[in-house]
């Protein structure tokens, strides 16, 4: 089988920015390319370089070195209006679209396509109402902008990116500063769009978790130490999601798929419970309490203190001095005190 | 549901033709409605003097009226949009300022002399020059500083700084100019637009009709601006290249007006709020048009209240203009929540 050809592809591709004379090189010999029907997410801390490579990728400014190729053709051969029939954005900026109706708004990303003074016929007028309905906010059409709620108005910004017909798609943050349900469906439609409409889809986001849940591939990017490219699941097995933050106290939970602070444990129990979510749980609980927690068939660890996690209402405790049952985590962990083990 | 966009066309058409009927009928010498169209339709008056005041007086102050009207606006309609600024306009940007500046160097260093609005040709084009020179310099220094400095409240700041740095500059050739220039520059700085005779009218139409048919040629990258440098860029618009055309275009209608009718304040704040709060919408396919009428309604209107007086004298335009223009102002800065438009 072939390999699709790549959307765009990035070769030793060195980023960053001139001033003056001075160039300002943020990454080096990155190497990358993005596939139709994927969605991608770009990972990598504040300052890692996320803005600049995806400024670099709509074209709103030159790489300094290196090849960057839009479907096997260098983007700077791409006048500005092919461009913008190529690559669509959605970015963080402000806009002052609120008194626009959510359709004129939408159809605003007809512009690559329209005539001089930017008049829609009836096939632009059809794309609006499918882009509006492929987002889900056919309903809102006749609102004004300034009506819709923010996860409302990224639907809005990405059905503008849908009109303009672009085999890539590019999203800076898509779901900074929005709340949890509006966070889901965002990223459940754009992984949907890429699949169904057949687009490359980047995104630049802070939401880890979703982001390993739904992303095809991962781009991972650390200051100073380039980008790693992989499916999702590659990336988080081989341990590269370990060395995204490089910060001693962040440690990466591959089971979870979550980033959390590195347990500094003063004390030592085992712990046995009767399912995986309890074991979770459990061990949440005590390593907020500063536990570190052994397997209960951990060899030589017979001293240390046995904690048995039968359902949420039933906790046994089992240290030297006895047998204790607690029947909420609340008061088991009101002990917590007690039945410590200095290690 | 709001009335289509042809509504407000044909209704402010009408008022604009209403208007400007008025504005041949009032005036301060009393002439009866039957001989004014008489005279109109070029038979013979029945006082010699009659043809005169309506033909050399009425008939191209109407017109100014009616095209400074429709520019001014549009020039504010334009920065508005531009600087992403509700409080933008070419008279607080200090861009009228700079042409006022011009025209003062013209003036009062020149010894030149506007009296009765019978200008020599030369002296008639070196205004406009210097007119243009000083507008469209302010105007370039703003759309410098805008780049550097992306808060436009700030923004606006600078523009009132630019206008007290040339009024003070304009004190200053005050002391050093003739009584006469003097004279014919306080005259011109309190507004009207009774500047331009009937030989002059087809030179000033001309001028100002280039200048809106250009206004209207950037609707389409008016309307992407909307969403913000970024966005406009990403749908393909040359911002550099649209940013110098705005330039052009407000520098020469602003220059035009100014150099023939005085800094008018306000006209080119308010009616801008005026078009949206009728339309509804920022869509400059509808808001331009109505813009556009609307000013040249509301200029003719001032100038009717200037008339009023009759026999006792004119009122000065910047004496009237205010009183219209301050109370839309300050409904749109009460109203800003509920009205959108910069959201």
């Amino acid at each position: 089988m072939n390999t699709p050809t790549a959307i765009i592809e990035g070769k030793q591709l060195s980023i960053g920015y001139t001033t003056g004379r001075h160039r300002h090189i943020v990454h080096e010999e990155l190497c990358f390319r993005l596939l139709p029907g994927e969605l991608t997410c770009l990972l990598g801390a504040n300052g890692s370089g996320k803005s600049t490579l995806l400024r670099t990728l709509a074209a709103a400014q030159s790489p300094l070195s290196g090849q960057l190729e839009l479907l096997g053709k260098p983007i700077s051969a791409y006048s500005e209006r092919e461009r913008s029939r190529h690559i669509g954005v959605v970015l963080t900026d402000k806009t002052q679209t609120g008194g626009l109706s959510v359709y004129d708004l939408v159809a605003l990303g007809r512009q690559p396509h329209t005539g001089f003074f930017g008049r829609l016929r009836a096939a632009d007028h059809q794309k609006v109402e499918q882009a509006l309905a492929a987002v889900g906010i056919a309903d809102k059409a006749w609102c004004y902008t300034a009506e819709l709620s923010d996860g409302e108005r990224q639907k809005a910004m990405i059905a503008k990116a849908l009109v303009q017909e672009c085999p890539l798609i590019l999203l800076d943050e898509p779901t900074a500063f929005l709340d949890v349900v509006s966070r889901i469906e965002i990223m459940h439609l754009l992984h949907r769009l890429a699949a169904e409409e057949h687009r490359a889809i980047l995104l630049s986001t802070h939401d880890i978790d979703l982001a390993l849940v739904l992303a095809d591939r991962l781009w991972l990017l650390r200051k100073e130490k380039g980008m790693q490219c992989g499916v999702t699941e590659d990336l988080i097995l081989s341990g590269a999601l370990d060395q995204l933050f490089p910060h001693p106290d962040i440690l990466f939970d591959r089971m979870h798929g979550v980033y959390s602070p590195a347990v500094k444990g003063r004390r030592s129990i085992r712990l046995r419970a009767a399912d995986e979510t309890l074991l979770h749980w459990t061990q949440n609980a005590l390593n907020r309490h500063h536990f570190l927690c052994l397997p209960y068939d951990k060899e030589g660890s017979d001293h240390l203190p046995l904690l048995e996690v039968w359902s949420p209402c039933r906790l046994e405790l089992h240290t030297v001095n006895g047998f204790r049952s607690f029947t909420s985590f609340e008061s088991l962990l009101e002990h917590a005190g007690h039945f410590a083990t200095d290690v | 549901m709001k009335p289509t966009a042809s509504f407000y066309y044909i209704t402010l058409s009408l008022w604009v033709c209403l208007l400007f009927a008025a504005n041949l009928l009032a005036g301060a010498v009393d002439i009866p409605a039957t001989e004014v169209i008489r005279i109109l339709c070029g038979e013979a008056p029945a006082k010699a003097g009659w043809g005169f005041i309506v033909w050399e007086s009425r008939v191209p102050q109407a017109v100014t009226a009616l095209l400074c009207g429709a520019s001014l606006s549009v020039c504010g309609l334009l920065l508005q949009t531009v600087f992403s600024n509700p409080l933008a306009d070419a008279s607080i940007l200090g861009i009228s300022s700079g042409a006022s500046l011009g025209v003062a160097l013209v003036l009062l260093a020149g010894g030149g002399s506007m009296a009765g609005g019978a200008l020599a040709w030369s002296g008639f084009l070196s205004v406009i020059a210097g007119a243009f020179i000083g507008s469209v310099m302010v105007m370039g220094l703003i759309l410098f500083l805008s780049t550097l400095i992306r808060n436009s409240v700030m923004l606006l700041i600078i523009g009132i700084m630019i206008g007290y740095v040339t009024s003070s500059a304009i004190s200053l050739l005050n002391f050093f100019a003739t009584a006469e220039g003097v004279h014919s520059f306080v005259i011109w700085g309190l507004g009207n637009f009774s500047g331009i005779s009937l030989r002059q009218l087809p030179l000033f139409t001309a001028v100002i009709v280039i200048g809106l048919a250009a206004a209207v040629l950037l609707i389409k990258p008016l309307n992407a601006l909307l969403l913000g440098p970024r966005y406009a860029e990403n749908l393909g618009i040359n911002l550099q290249r649209t940013r110098h055309l705005l330039l052009l275009t407000t520098g020469w209608l602003t220059a035009v007006t100014t150099a023939f009718c005085g800094p008018i304040a306000f006209i080119g704040l308010a009616v801008p709020h005026i078009a949206r709060l009728l339309t509804g919408t920022s869509n400059h396919n509808t808001l331009l048009p109505v813009t556009l009428l609307a000013g040249s309604a509301t200029a003719l209107m001032c100038n009717l209240i200037c008339l009023l007086p009759g026999e006792w004298g004119v009122i000065p335009l910047n004496a009237v203009t205010p009183l219209l223009g301050a109370p839309v102002i300050l409904y749109v800065i009460i109203r800003q929540r509920k009205l959108h438009y910069f959201n």
